[in-house]
Parts: structure tokens; sequence; C-alpha cells
């Protein structure tokens, strides 16, 4: 008889069992440790935290916060700002990065190097540190907001960017603008990166789904004589599409969880809020926590959505 | 003339184009050049600098500041040793690049070459003053953090990638919650919890240099990234690969590392080399947990100083120019490379 050592299937549970094992250990181990730790510190644990008052004050916020309220509603504004930056960052980041994809077949050959050169420029910086480039620009560079000269009714200065809204045009009032929709130069400054950075990447995933449809298909539509704006619109996009979906969410999801080097800059987003939350209570554990469990949210939630609108996308076989 | 008709006018909307692109760009390069060239200031002068601010650079801030630039807090009469060290370990993973170095005694070059870097940047033995690693800083930092996170990364990468396609249920799941959990989240926060809660995981009384710790959360942050990378290679693997080896009765290691590993990373270079590349691009954010590597220094060089503080921006952008020479020949490189590895393959 074979020893019972030998049989695959009994060395796989076996194995599964170890490592199951060791896993719990390691997990028992950290837990033990750092109850320990906290214990030996005096550190508190538990969410109980989040009811007290946070004490601090949020620069900017989408809807009205005080440095009264507790923890929670502090951290709801971070995570509100965080949102704020990575929708628009991704519809800004989307139409960027399609046009320097699709600039790359162009037959203008200035054109096609102008985009070549941003896509290398931009991939092969970090993200950090083009955000603290457009950060020190902005608040150094620009003139101040009594300097400013609007051009079509758009402020630039170190106030940040101040756009007309509907009708409400901004206007200089005493030292600053007012009216208007008004980017702070933090949030600005976010913006500017993730939007130029992440477009770099979306312009090589847009250009090689274009260049992966078959040569036939834009030759076909060609001899059925759209234009190359129809061609690209009707035949080669919406192919594309199906190869370039996957990646571009991948890219998305960079964007926002790129989107906590807001902490660098200053703009309260849920990382650097946290982070004060941190300084403030010592509960690292607990904030840290709600930092995972939110962007592992964002990321289940974007990932789903974006399988949802794959699977529109798909071929139907019939 | 013909290739300037066919590339440049074909027809009236591109005719306008290269028009209006052409002067928007030779605008944009004269002022660049001027600026950056033309006007600037080169010497280390603050009086010079400050009566060029705004029409001219002043690479004057580089020139002063290079030293604390290049090697952060590292004390300043020992700074031949993180030149040293840099150039050995810049040596040792360039020759990496070489194909006639792709051999198995290398790897005994590799671990002499680190020994070498550690007890240079440390000292405390053969007379060289101990420098802690809190001192370390600049570029040493930032090429030990990258080589050193991707050398820890590969192995465990291609172990989650195999533990993932595992028929193994409880291992295949737990690979699968790692890989997910650490990619769903984003590194600034791995990085606070090697600042904040490493030190709470260690038995109390032990600590843990941070350097390492940071190091430790870099590795396991880039190993999800590559195993899903390797993941994709192993998943293009034809089932005739592993049914060939079973039939030869390989064992399931011996089957990994002579039959599926080589042809399944071989088809993955670009991703592999992309990985690396943002890893090493990573390495930027471990200032936010106050490591000093070439960002970190910049701050700490320029911030300090009243005189100079004005020109932080020619820092960053030599700083820049640091980082893009190794992740734009990392990226041409990595073209190398496939085309090494694809070079048997018969089309």
């Amino acid at each position: 008889m074979m020893a019972f050592w030998r049989n695959q299937k009994t060395r796989g549970w076996l194995y599964q069992f170890a490592a199951l094992l060791l896993v719990a250990a390691c997990i028992v181990w950290l837990a033990d440790n750092t109850l320990e730790n906290m214990r030996v510190r005096g550190i508190q644990s538990g969410f109980g935290f989040l009811a007290q008052p946070a004490g601090f004050d949020i620069s900017e916020s989408l809807f009205a916060y005080e440095s009264t309220q507790p923890y929670w509603q502090a951290f709801l504004t971070g995570l509100g700002n965080t949102l704020k930056a990575a929708v628009l960052g991704i519809i800004f980041t989307t139409i960027l990065g399609v046009l320097l994809g699709v600039g790359r077949f162009s037959h203008n050959i200035l054109l096609r190097g102008l985009c070549l050169t941003y896509v290398e420029i931009f991939r092969n910086i970090p993200l950090l540190l083009q955000l603290l480039m457009w950060y020190l620009v902005i608040v150094e560079l620009l003139p101040t907001a009594r300097e400013a000269e609007p051009f079509l009714g758009i402020y630039l200065s170190k106030a940040g960017l101040s756009l007309p809204w509907f009708g409400d045009v901004p206007v200089k009032a005493g030292f600053g603008i007012k009216g208007g929709v008004t980017l702070s130069p933090e949030f600005f400054a976010l913006l500017l990166g993730l939007v130029i950075y992440t477009a770099s990447y979306i312009a090589e995933i847009v250009r090689s789904g274009i260049a992966s449809v078959p040569r036939g298909q834009h030759e076909a539509a060609y001899s059925l004589g759209l234009s190359r704006a129809q061609t690209l619109r009707f035949i080669q996009l919406p192919q594309a599409l199906r190869v370039i979906i996957p990646p571009l969410t991948n890219q998305y999801l960079n964007l926002t969880k790129n989107s906590s080097l807001a902490v660098a800059v200053g703009y309260p987003d849920l990382v650097s809020i946290a982070n004060t939350s941190i300084n403030q209570t010592g509960r690292a554990v607990e904030c840290i926590a709600v930092i995972m469990a939110v962007y592992l949210t964002l990321s289940l939630l974007t990932s789903a959505f974006m399988g949802w609108y794959n699977r529109r996308a798909a071929i139907k076989e019939r | 003339m013909n290739w300037l008709r066919s590339n440049l006018f074909n027809n009236v909307f591109n005719s306008s184009v290269t028009v209006l692109l052409g002067t928007l760009l030779l605008y944009a390069l004269t002022q660049a050049w001027g600026w950056a060239i033309g006007q600037a200031v080169w010497v280390a002068d603050a009086e010079q600098c400050h009566a060029a601010r705004g029409t001219g650079a002043c690479w004057g801030v580089v020139a002063e500041k290079y030293r604390i630039i290049i090697f952060g807090r590292y004390p300043f009469e020992e700074q031949w040793r993180p030149l040293l060290a840099t150039l050995l370990l810049m040596a040792l993973l360039l020759a990496s690049c070489m194909r006639v170095f792709w051999q198995r005694w290398f790897a005994a070059v590799w671990v002499v070459v680190l020994t070498v870097f550690f007890i240079l940047m440390h000292g405390g033995v053969l007379g060289l003053a101990t420098v802690t690693t809190d001192q370390w800083g600049g570029l040493p930092l930032t090429i030990l953090l990258a080589s050193m996170s991707v050398l820890g990364a590969f192995p465990l990468g291609i172990l989650l990638a195999l533990g993932r396609m595992s028929d193994l249920p409880v291992i295949r799941s737990l690979c699968t919650v790692y890989i997910e959990l650490i990619r769903g989240v984003p590194l600034i926060s791995v990085l606070f919890m090697a600042s904040f809660l490493f030190p709470l995981f260690m038995p109390e009384g032990t600590s843990i240099d941070v350097l390492v710790r940071v190091l430790v959360a870099m590795v396991l942050f880039a190993a999800a990234y590559l195993a899903e990378v390797i993941r994709g290679g192993l998943q293009a693997i034809p089932r005739g690969q592993y049914e060939a080896a079973v039939s030869l009765g390989m064992g399931y290691w011996l089957m990994q590392r002579k039959i599926i590993l080589p042809q399944a990373l071989a088809t993955v270079v670009p991703g592999i080399m992309n990985n690396f590349i943002s890893t090493f691009k990573d390495t930027s954010l471990v200032t936010i947990v106050s490591l000093y590597e070439l960002t970190g220094s910049l701050d700490l060089a320029v911030n300090s100083d009243p005189d100079w503080m004005a020109y932080k921006l020619e820092g960053y952008l030599f700083i820049a120019l640091i980082y893009f020479v190794f992740c734009f020949s990392l990226s041409r490189y990595s073209q190398w490379v496939e085309r090494q590895v694809n070079r048997g393959k018969v089309h």
C-alpha cells in the first residue's frame, strides 16, 4: 500500500492545512503583540472616538463642516473631497487621454510627435513630484488674486482657478475673487497633476486599443466612403473599446488611489484627514482601517460598474 | 519637399493644424529656451539669481545644494561613502542588464556588492564612522529602495501568482484575498501602516528600523501588482504544456521551474518592467513617512535656506530629470529585453 503522504490529494490537504495554520498563527501573533503594545503604551482602542468632536478645521468641503462636529463627519467630509477629486479627475483625464491617444494616429507628424513626447515625459516622472511642482507653480509663480487679469472671465491666480458658472461671473473683490466657481490652489494642483499624469497612461491604452482593430476594418470603412473622423467614431473606437475598458478601469482605480497623494499638497482628502486624526488621537489602527475599508469599497464599486459596462460593450455572439 | 507635403501639408485641415501647432510650439520653445538656457544663471550666486528672477532659471540652486539634494542628511565629510556605494550599486544594476552576466554566479556578485553597499553606508566597521539609517537620504536611498523592493517583490510575486492559480482552494483564496486587498488600497495607506502600525505588531521592546519597515511595505505592495502581471503570463500557457510536464513525471515545482515559469515570465516581460518602473517612481512616496529620498532631500536642501527658497522649481526640475533618465532608460531597456526573449520564437 502506498504511504498516505505519497497521495497527492492528501498532501494537497496537508499543505492547505499548514498554510491556514501558519496564516492564523501569524494573525494571532500580530494581534497579540498589538494588544500588548497598546496596553503598555496606554493607547486606547475602539471606534468610539468617531463620535467625539474632531476639533480641527477643514479648509474646503462639499457640505458645511465645523471643527465642533464629530470625527465621523470629518472623515465623511474627507471622503467627499476624495470623491470630488476622483470624479472630476476621471472625467478630464479620459477626455485628454483619448485625444492624445487618437492623436498618435494623426497624419500630421507634428501632432503625432507632440502626443508621443507628452506621453514619454509625464509617464516617466513620479506623480508626487508632478503634484508638488504644480502646487509650487500655482502658489509661487502665479500672480496674486489682486494682480490677476481675467482671460475669458477666468481668473488664474495664487488663490486658485475661478471660473464663470451659469452666468455667475467671478469678479475681483478686495484681496480675493468673488463669484463663479473657485477651485482652491490645493485642489487645482491635485486635479492638474492627476489628470495630466493619468492621461499619459490612458493615451497609451487608447493607442494600443485602436491599433488592435484589424486594418481591414478601417479600409472597409474608407471604401464605403466614410471620412476619417466617421471611421474613428463609428468603426474603430467602438471595436477598440472592448480592448480598452479593462485597462482603463485599472487607470480609473489608480487615479482614485493616487488622489491620496493630496496629503502632500495639503488638500483635505480622506487620507490627510485620517493622518491628522492619527496625530491627534493616536488611534492609528482604527484610522488606517477606515482608509483601507473606504478605498476597498471604492475599488470594488468601480470594478463592478466597469464590469457591467464591459459586458455591455462586449461582442454579442448570436 | 515630398516628405513635407505628405507629413505636414497633405490637406487643408492638416496644413492649418501644422501652422497653428508650429507657431505655438515655436513660441513655447523659444520661451522655455530663454528661461532655461538663454537667460539662466548657472553659478551659485544668490544675487545674480535674484536679478534674473522671472526671466531666467537659477540653476545655481543645484550648483549650491547638489550635495544635500543627492545625499540628503548624510554627514557632509562622509559623503564619499554614499557616492562610492551608489556608483557600485549602479554599476551592478547596469551589469545585470547585460546578457553576458545572466549567469548563476552573478547572484554571488549581488550578495557581495550589497554587503559592501551596506558596510559603506552604515559604517561601524573598518574604521568607518557609524551613520544610522535615519541619516541616509537622496539618490542612494532612492536606488536602494527601488532595487531592494524589486528584488524582494519578484519571488513573492511569483509565489502569489502560483498560489492564485493553484488547484488547492485554501491557498488560492488566501492569495486572492491578499492580492485584491493590497491592490485595492493606495500605497500611502500601506506606508502609513509601516510607519504607525508595524511598531505595534512586533513583540514589546523590539524596534525595527524605519528603513526596513518601509522596505517591507514597498515589497508587500509591489508583489501584489507583480503577481497579477505574472498570473497573466501563467494563464497564457496552453494546457498541453502542463500535461506534457506531468506525463514526463515532473513534480509541481520542477514543472514550474523548467517548463511553465520560463515561458510565462517571457510573455509578460513588458508588464514586469512596467512594474519595476512604477516601483521606482513609487519610492518618491516614502518622503511622506519622512524618509529623505530624492524628493524629500530637495525639501531639506531648499526649505531651510531663505536665500535659495525661491528657486525650488529649478530643484524640482533637476530631480525630475534624474527620475526621467532612470525611468526612460528602463522603458527603453524593457523593449530590448522583449526582443531578446522573443528571439527564439518562430513567428
